[in-house]
This record gives C-alpha cells, sequence and structure tokens, in this order.
C-alpha cells in the first residue's frame, strides 16, 4: 500500500524474502483484501448475524442451514476466514510501511542537494532564466525568499554552480506512515478484543457451549469462565433487590457463564417517559460491591452514562419484569365460582379447576401499553392501555395457546371491555376477547350469563315462560307444540354455548334441506335470540333488575358476540387479574475491552493522518545557480509537489515572478 | 559577502493573519460575542463537552469565515431569520399556526418548503444554463441558478435552525439538535452538498456544473418531499434514549460532509464522463464550452473524496467513541457501522489507485459515481432493507 515502490538495493537479503515482502506489500494484493473485507462485510449485514439457529433454519432448510454454518456465516465477524483475511490485512498493511517507511522519512530528511540541472527541467514547473545579479546575491535573494513562504532551505556548492533547496510540509509523508501504522494499531487492538481466544478454547475442547436452559448455578465447569478472561461482552438480567457477579456471553447457539470480579445489586430499575408515552430515560441504581478490597460503589447507570469500574464498563442495555407477583381469579367458563390465587411473572402452575386442568406459565408483565390511537382532530395521540400480563395455558398434551389480558377494562366506542388476546403461536397476531363490562364495571354479570347458559334447569324454566308468553301471544295453546318448541329453545341455547351461531348453523344444515335451509336459519336465530333475552331477563330479575334499562340492553348486545366466541377461547377458564406488584429487572451489559485504547491510539493517528495527507502538500523547489563569467548568473528554478498540483501552479508563478522581479539589474549597480 | 540592499526588496510574503481587513476582525468578534452570549445565557445548561463543542463551533466558524468569506455574510443572514422566527415564537408553539409570517416563511416547515422549492427551481436554470443554445442566457440562467441556491441553502438551514427551536417549543424535555432522524439528516444532507458545491463555484468563478450537483440535491428534495407526504416524517419526536448524547453534534454533521462531499464528486465524476464523450463527438459544443476542462474536473473530483474521506474517517471514529459510551464496545458490526466500512474500504481504493497506480480520469469518474451508489445503500439503503442499532431513521 505505499507510495514509493522500494525495490531496489535490497540485494542482501534472500529472494524468498524479497518475493514475499514484494507480494505481501503489493497494491494488488492490498486492493484485494479491501475488497474481500468489504465483500465480507456485506454478507454480514444482508444475513443477520447473531440469531437463534433455530431461526435459520427455517429460514434457509436444514441443508443450507449447515452449508452456511460450516461457513460461519451466522457470525461472519469472528469466523476464522474472516479474521485471517484480517490478520492478512494487517500484514500486508505492515510490510508496506516496512518497505516504504524508511523512504518516507528519508523523503522528509533529504534536501536533494544533488540534483541534476537534467532532471529539474524535466519537472512540469520549472524556469531557467540568464541574472545579471552575481550567484551569491541570487543565492541570498532566493534564501530570503523561500524562507518567507515557510520553506526549510538547505544550500550546497557544487564548485560550478550551487544548489538551493526548500522544502516544505514534509508532514504530509508522516500522513502515509501515521495512516497505515494507524491502521495496524486499531487492527491489532481490535484483535485484544476479538472472541479469537475464546474460539480457540472452544475449538479445542477446553470450553463447551451451554444450550440448556437451566439457572446460571448449575451450568457446568465447562462453560464457565474466571474473571480473567482477556475480553468480554455479556448480558446480565437482575431483578430489583437482586445481587449477579456473572454475565452470559452469547456463543453461536448458546451461551458462555463468565464470572465478574465484584457483583452487582440492582436496588431499582426505573423508566421516564415523555408527555407522548415514548421512553425518555431508563436508569438503575445499582450497588458494586469488589470483594477484593471490600469496596463498594453507588451508581445509577444511564444509557449513554455507562459506570466504568477498573477496565470494566457496565451498560444499560435493556429491561425486563423482574418476577412481578400477581393476584388472579380464575372464572370457570361454565359458571362456576372462581378461583382466587396468586403467582409470579416466570412462574409455572398446575391448575385444576373444575372445566379442566391445564398448567399456567406467565410470560411477562408490563406497567404500560402505549397506543397510538386517533384523536378528533385526525392526529394521532397516545393512549396509556394500563398494565397487562401475557401467559401460557398448555393442555394435558403439553399443546399451548397465548394469552395477553389487560388489568383494567377498556373503552372501545363508549362501553367497557375486558380484553384478553389468544393466539397459537408466537408468529400470529392476538385475537381479541371482548367481555363487556358489567355495572360498575365488573365482570361478574358476564360470568354469570355463562353460568345460566350452562344451566339446564334455568334453560328449561326460562325456555318454558318464553315460550309460553310466545304462545300467549299468537293464541296457540297446544301443548305437544309448546314442549316442542321449549326444547328445541333449550337445544339452541345449548348449542349456542358450547359452539356459537356456527353449532347453531351446522345443526340447520345437518337437519334441514338445502331449499329451506336459509328460512329456517333465519327462525333459528329469532327463537335464540327470543331465547338469550328471556335468560338475560331472568338474571336481571334474580339481581332485582325488572325493568331493564337502555344500558342494560346494550350491555346485552355486546355481550352476545362475545358469548359467541367463547367456545373458541381455547380454554377452560378466564383469568383475570385482580391486583399486582410490579418487580422490574435490570438488563445490564458488562464489557471488558482492554484493547479499546490501542483502538483509539491508532484511530487517533488514521486521523492526524489522514488530514496531513490530504490537506498538506510536499512541496520542494530548488534554485540551481550557475555563475557566469561577466559576474551575471544562470538560474533555473523548479518545483514539484505531491498533492494538489494546481494550488503549487499558483504560487510557483507567484515564487517565480517575485525571485526574477530584481535579478535583470546587476546587483551592484542600481542603489 | 556584502548583498545590495533593495535586492532583497519585495520578498515578503503577506501573511495570513495580516491579510484579514476589517471586516474579517468585525466577524470574528461578533461570533466571539455570540459565544459568549450564548455561554453566559446557558451555562448552567452545559457541560463540559458542550461547552468544548460551543468553543469548537465558535473557531471553526470564525475559521470558516476567514477562509471563505461568502460565509460571513450567510451565516449572519441564517442568524437573523433564525432570531427573529425565535422572537416571533416566543414561548408559544401554536404561534406557528396563526402567525402569517411564521406559517408562510418562516416555521421549519415553512422554512424547508421553500429550501425544497428553491432548490428545484435552482435545478432548473441550472440545466437551462448548462443547455442553453445561447451563451448570453447561459450565463444570466446560470448566475439565477447560483443566487436561487444561495437562498435554498439559507432557508434550509434557518429551517434546521427553527427546528431546533421547535423541539424546544413542544416540551421542553423534547429539545434536540434537529439530525437525529432521516427527515432531518436529509435536510442537513441538502443544504451541506448546496453549500460544499457553492464553496467551489466561488473558488473557480464557474457555474455550469451546478446543474450537476443540484441534481442530486433535487433527488434528495424529491425524497423528502414523499417523505413528508406519505409518511409525516417532519414530524418533531422526541428522541430516543440511546441518541441522547453530546455525541450527536459532531458525529452526524461530520458524517453528512463525507456524504454531501462524495455526492458532490460523483457529480463531478459524471460531469467527467459527460465533457469526455462530449470532447470526442462534438469538440465545439456547448457542454465542452462551458464545463470545466478535464483536468479541473479531475482535479475537483479528486478534492472533493479527500475531503470527503477525511470527514467520513473522522466521523465514523467518533462513531466509534459514542458506540463505546452507550452501546458497550467502539465497534459492533452494526450494519450501519459495517456499511460505514465498506464505504471507507471504497473509497479508500480509489485514493490508492489514485495515488500509487496513477489512475486518473475515466475510470476514477466512473467509480466515484458508483462509489454514490455504495453510499447511498449505506446512507438510505441499510435504513430501508437492514434492522439493526442505528434504526432511528426507519422507513
Amino acid at each position: 500500500m505505499g507510495e514509493v515502490a522500494g525495490r531496489a538495493g535490497r540485494g542482501r537479503h534472500s529472494s524468498l524474502t524479497v518475493v514475499l515482502l514484494e507480494f505481501l506489500g503489493s497494491m494488488n494484493l492490498a486492493i484485494t483484501l479491501l475488497v474481500a473485507v468489504a465483500i465480507a462485510s456485506v454478507i454480514g449485514t444482508v444475513l443477520q448475524q447473531d440469531q437463534p439457529y433455530s431461526d435459520y433454519v427455517l429460514q434457509f432448510g436444514p441443508f443450507w442451514f449447515h452449508v452456511f454454518r460450516q461457513l460461519g456465516l451466522y457470525d461472519v465477524y469472528s469466523a476464522g476466514w474472516f479474521l485471517f483475511i484480517m490478520a492478512f490485512l494487517m500484514v500486508s498493511t505492515s510490510v508496506c510501511v516496512y518497505r516504504n517507511g524508511p523512504g518516507m522519512l528519508r523523503e522528509i530528511r533529504q534536501f536533494r542537494l544533488r540534483v541534476q540541472a537534467k532532471s529539474l527541467r524535466l519537472m512540469r514547473h520549472h524556469t531557467e532564466r540568464e541574472s545579471a545579479v552575481d550567484a551569491a546575491g541570487v543565492g541570498a535573494r532566493a534564501t530570503r525568499l523561500l524562507r518567507n513562504y515557510g520553506y526549510r532551505v538547505r544550500t550546497a556548492d557544487h564548485g560550478d554552480h550551487q544548489v538551493l533547496a526548500g522544502m516544505k510540509g514534509g508532514a504530509n509523508r508522516l500522513g502515509y506512515l501515521l495512516t497505515h501504522i494507524g491502521i495496524v494499531v486499531i487492527l491489532v487492538g481490535g484483535l485484544i478484543d476479538s472472541k479469537l481466544p475464546l474460539q480457540i478454547a472452544l475449538a479445542l475442547g477446553d470450553l463447551k457451549v451451554e444450550t440448556r436452559d437451566i439457572p446460571a448455578s448449575q451450568v457446568p465447569p465447562s462453560s464457565r469462565l474466571g474473571p480473567g478472561t482477556l475480553s468480554f461482552r455479556g448480558n446480565v438480567n437482575i431483578p430489583e433487590g437482586q445481587t449477579a457477579d456473572i454475565v452470559f456471553l452469547q456463543v453461536k447457539d448458546g451461551y458462555l457463564v463468565q464470572q465478574l470480579p465484584f457483583s452487582l445489586t440492582v436496588k431499582k430499575f426505573s423508566v421516564k417517559h415523555y408527555i407522548t408515552g415514548q421512553p425518555s430515560d431508563f436508569r438503575s441504581q445499582v450497588v458494586l460491591h469488589d470483594p477484593r478490597n471490600d469496596k463498594t460503589i453507588d451508581s445509577t447507570i444511564r444509557v449513554n452514562h455507562p459506570l466504568v469500574y477498573d477496565g470494566y464498563e457496565i451498560y444499560q442495555a435493556s429491561f425486563g419484569d423482574g418476577g412481578s407477583k400477581l393476584d388472579f381469579k380464575l372464572w370457570p367458563l361454565n359458571g362456576g365460582k372462581p378461583l382466587v390465587s396468586h403467582g409470579s411473572v416466570f412462574g409455572k402452575y398446575e391448575l385444576n379447576t373444575s372445566t379442566g386442568k391445564r398448567r399456567l406459565e406467565f410470560g411477562d408483565f408490563r406497567m404500560f401499553n402505549i397506543d397510538q390511537v386517533p384523536g378528533a382532530d385526525g392526529k394521532t395521540k397516545p393512549r396509556n392501555l394500563g398494565p397487562s400480563v401475557t401467559f401460557k395455558l398448555r393442555d394435558p398434551q403439553g399443546v399451548a395457546k397465548q394469552y395477553m389480558n389487560y388489568f383494567v377494562p377498556q373503552t372501545i366506542n363508549g362501553q367497557l371491555y375486558y380484553l384478553s388476546g389468544v393466539r397459537n403461536s408466537p408468529s400470529e397476531p392476538y385475537r381479541f376477547l371482548h367481555i363487556p363490562a358489567g355495572p360498575h364495571g365488573g365482570i361478574q354479570r358476564f360470568m354469570r350469563f355463562v353460568g345460566a347458559l350452562h344451566d339446564t334447569a334455568l334453560l328449561r324454566r326460562v325456555a318454558e315462560q318464553t315460550s309460553a308468553s310466545a304462545l300467549k301471544a299468537a293464541d296457540m295453546h297446544d301443548p305437544a307444540v309448546r314442549t316442542r318448541i321449549r326444547e328445541s329453545m333449550v337445544r339452541l341455547l345449548q348449542q349456542f354455548a358450547n359452539g356459537g351461531y356456527n353449532a347453531v348453523f351446522e345443526d340447520v344444515q345437518k337437519r334441514v334441506p338445502a331449499a329451506h335451509r336459509q328460512a329456517a336459519g333465519e327462525a333459528f336465530l329469532k327463537v335464540l335470540n327470543a331465547a338469550l333475552e328471556g335468560v338475560y331477563i331472568d338474571l336481571l330479575k334474580r339481581d332485582g333488575i325488572t325493568r331493564p334499562t337502555q344500558q342494560d340492553w346494550v350491555w346485552f348486545q355486546n355481550a352476545v358476540p362475545a358469548l359467541s366466541v367463547l367456545p373458541f377461547y381455547g380454554s377452560p377458564f378466564f383469568l383475570q387479574l385482580t391486583d399486582f406488584k410490579q418487580i422490574q429487572a435490570a438488563g445490564l451489559q458488562v464489557t471488558h475491552h482492554p484493547g479499546t485504547i490501542v483502538v483509539y491510539a491508532g484511530a487517533g493517528m488514521l486521523v492526524l493522518g489522514v488530514f496531513l495527507l490530504f490537506f498538506l502538500a510536499h512541496r520542494r523547489v530548488w534554485v540551481r545557480i550557475e555563475p557566469r563569467d561577466d559576474g551575471g548568473s544562470t538560474v533555473l528554478f523548479a518545483g514539484t509537489s505531491n498533492r494538489n498540483v494546481m494550488d503549487f501552479e499558483r504560487q510557483f508563478a507567484q515564487l517565480e515572478e517575485r525571485l526574477f522581479a530584481r535579478l535583470d539589474k546587476p546587483g551592484d549597480g542600481s542603489s | 559577502m556584502s548583498v545590495p540592499h533593495d535586492l532583497m526588496d519585495g520578498l515578503e510574503r503577506p501573511s495570513f493573519i495580516r491579510a484579514l481587513g476589517l471586516f474579517d476582525w468585525l466577524w470574528a468578534a461578533l461570533v466571539l460575542a455570540s459565544a459568549v452570549g450564548v455561554y453566559v445565557e446557558f451555562n448552567a445548561a452545559l457541560g463540559v463537552y458542550q461547552q468544548a463543542i460551543l468553543a469548537g463551533t465558535t473557531a471553526a466558524l470564525i475559521g470558516v469565515g476567514w477562509y471563505w468569506k461568502p460565509m460571513r455574510l450567510l451565516s449572519l443572514v441564517i442568524a437573523g431569520l433564525s432570531l427573529l422566527t425565535i422572537a416571533l415564537y416566543g414561548s408559544q408553539y401554536s404561534a406557528g399556526e396563526s402567525n402569517f409570517i411564521l406559517v408562510w416563511w418562516l416555521s421549519s416547515p415553512a422554512a424547508i418548503a421553500w429550501m425544497n422549492g428553491l432548490f428545484l427551481v435552482a435545478t432548473v436554470f441550472y440545466v437551462l444554463g448548462l443547455a442553453a443554445r445561447g451563451d448570453a442566457l447561459s450565463v444570466r440562467s446560470l448566475a439565477l441558478g447560483s443566487w436561487l441556491t444561495w437562498a435554498a441553502v439559507t432557508m434550509g438551514f434557518v429551517g434546521l435552525m427553527v427546528r431546533w427551536r421547535e423541539s424546544y417549543l413542544i416540551a421542553p424535555d423534547f429539545g434536540h439538535i434537529p439530525v437525529s432522524n432521516l427527515f432531518d439528516v436529509f435536510v442537513l444532507f441538502c443544504v451541506v452538498t448546496g453549500l460544499l458545491y457553492l464553496y467551489y463555484e466561488t473558488r473557480y468563478r464557474q457555474r455550469a456544473l451546478g446543474a450537476l450537483a443540484l441534481l442530486i440535491i433535487s433527488a434528495a428534495v424529491a425524497f423528502l418531499i414523499y417523505y413528508s407526504v406519505v409518511y409525516h416524517a417532519d414530524k418533531i419526536e422526541p428522541l430516543v434514549p440511546a441518541l441522547k448524547s453530546y455525541w450527536m453534534k459532531i458525529h452526524v454533521p461530520a458524517n453528512f460532509i463525507g456524504y454531501g462531499s462524495f455526492a458532490f464528486s460523483a457529480m463531478v465524476g459524471v460531469a467527467y464522463l459527460l465533457r469526455d464523450r462530449a470532447e470526442r463527438l462534438r469538440p465545439d459544443g456547448r457542454v465542452v464550452r462551458r464545463l470545466p476542462s478535464l483536468e479541473i474536473l479531475d482535479d475537483i473530483m479528486y478534492r472533493y473524496i479527500a475531503l470527503g474521506f477525511a470527514f467520513f474517517t473522522l466521523a465514523t471514529i467518533l462513531g466509534a467513541l459514542w458506540a463505546a459510551q452507550a452501546w458497550g464496545g467502539y465497534w459492533s458490526w452494526d450494519p450501519k457501522e459495517t456499511w460505514a466500512l465498506i464505504v471507507w474500504l471504497n473509497y479508500a481504493a480509489w485514493l490508492h489507485m489514485r495515488f500509487t497506480k496513477g489512475w486518473r480520469g475515466r475510470p476514477l469518474a466512473a467509480w466515484s459515481f458508483i462509489g454514490l451508489i455504495v453510499t447511498t445503500f449505506c446512507f438510505l439503503g441499510v435504513n430501508i432493507f437492514l434492522s439493526g442499532l442505528h434504526s432511528y431513521g426507519k422507513l
């Protein structure tokens, strides 16, 4: 990567070394390596790095998954071949500096006082003139001029002629050295901080990646690292009030446990929000305790404000739930009494209810759910939906459904609903069950309605009354008809309770010929609706409400759709969160990067070097003065610049004009 | 040896400082006074790094004003209009919806809309100036394009300044310098590229290149309009915690001096190819008559790539320093970081080819245009196609 090819004068080395150095220091190799790094980098950005391996299998299929894994494409920047290219680049750059550095330093030091007139005349900027002034006078004037223009000047008397050499901006050559050495230094620093030692240990089998989801205390020693690891970057979630002295390093498809030389206790984690609801600040109040010197540090860690201790840096990286305490009620969806229970986030509980067995696994608790809703003026406005909890319900066969329930009922079109989302897998969106809240926002009325629909005796009684009043209105008194209507009402209600509208329609399909289906369906719906109304009126009566209000009927209108989808809710009970105590966990990242200072030193050299290289030109000028017999002299003025030739052209013209301004007349005859 | 006295006359080189005139010193005094004013007024809110940034900005502004004189008047006009706008706003953000001057001229949406419009019209005149049959028309058209570009840059900077103030008016904790999302930085790109072009124009006293430089700015303006109309991206949003750092004030602008220079040099590369072709096909045509010589184009292209490379290097390293504070490491192989490296490698290769292999002219011109494609992917493509830590400017 050099500007001066240092090929000459190295005959003393053996030819193999020469060839090798030639190859390693060659421009073509350097460019090839630059391109190789660029292409590898592109791969790393196109293929998302460090994802769970299962995602890659899904994405590429088993065959390509293995091929890509062998190529190290899931962690390109730690792959052996990538590190090899980087190392190669480092060697190539070093060789380049080794070969060209001495030349560059010579360029800065040497004024080239032995320059030949011939080569001066070959320069782009040169001029040759006769002067009436003698050699000494020309020399003095030229020296003064060049010094005024910031040139360092050296002179040499070669007997028949004098050479005056000026130079400026030699630090430009230093720019070459600084940039190239800077790159090497950065790469060395990067190597210190790389995962290379870890990977070697993994390859040799001294370390094993742990892939099981087990408590840190049970991780075997073969997956543990002592506090002496040269460099690492690991994460740990610490619930409020708890302490940790380890972090997890994510490696391939698993993790390693890194021991820290100190412990971290999270006293409190808090999130601040803007008025729009977006988080504005995450802060963890932590206590660091170092048992080696019994030192304790209290600190608040925020994003952009890490805690630095003894070469370790501790960052606010993420946050989550730390096992919040939850009180809840399980409403069996057949009208039984609710089961009052409690648990905590991440807890797993076997539930044995009257309507079935399930395993309850709490996933996450969220205090705030900020939603952007369209406001009256068309602009979206943030709205806080309040706390929510997610959980899985696993049936005895092990099949799980996921749920998300909000703590407080939400207002939708002016009505309050308890919302519960359900889905079969994380890739699906939640489908929400909307349970209308009853008087005073309670859920009881709906649950009692559900219970009523599962109470056969009650349904019979209500059907009896409803059919009686209907027949009376129609002036029909046949007891057989009445029984038939009553029984079909009960059947319809039960079908509806156990299978929603779908079950009713399926029944119609089965029993009625195609031609009459639509009419029959409509009739069935009418009967069903009348029966549901009957059940509802009965329910209200038992509550002492004999004259249902408009509000009560709106509730009924909202309750029927919820009842209709209830059979597809997938759970034999409804979990109502009744109280909670939030416990948060701070996600902290701990890093140890001793190479940082090396990288910064290299980066400083690189920046300084780049600015020297591009904004400073190495300019040289020569004034060759040959005395003539008549007391005058022949002056050859020439110059070069390795950068910004056009600027130099202007300066050279200026220098030329000034230099020769008074050299035409004899120096001693004017005053 | 005795040397006659007058032989030593006329050799003094007027030093840079002594060549400065009254206006230069007035300029320095004014900038310094403003900085002191800012310091006295806002000292309590400034951390030590912010104070360093203030000092650095002051020195840079004085230096740039001395080095490139038109910057002085430009800065004064921008500062004057910005202060006027701030006064018109008072403490009410809602004034932006009622005050006539704010609504139509100086609120940040209005000022940026003016910038957009002025750049687009300037482009038309520059293109006309390059393509017009008559030379008189060409000269007048180019002059008009130039004035419009100055106006566009002015309005763009005023828009950014005012947007900065507006963010504080919405809510004090919203306040931040408008270089935080894709909308902000596109405005920044337009004004920085405009300024970099105008510098060339005043230095070389040559305007026809504006037709190409303004084309790339117009492309950015088109995106800006699309982005605000379709995505309402011009809305001022509060900062995510990761961006709340003084580093943003230096990392982003340094980056955009890089991006702007690369964009301009790419268009100079296009100009080079155009002229090169025209010289072969129509040696006495308008393109050859109006565009600078190939030698000058080659030189400009190199200078802007060198400038861009220097600032891009600086910006990437500043980014690494910031990342070490925000993300737990100076380098995380985040897609944006990685693409910045790719851009850097690309131009490093370009510069090596020029210096060591002695490449000149056509291949480098074509390469500098390819460089623009790589740069654009880094600047925009990463935000659209890839996810990562730099996801502040999501589309």
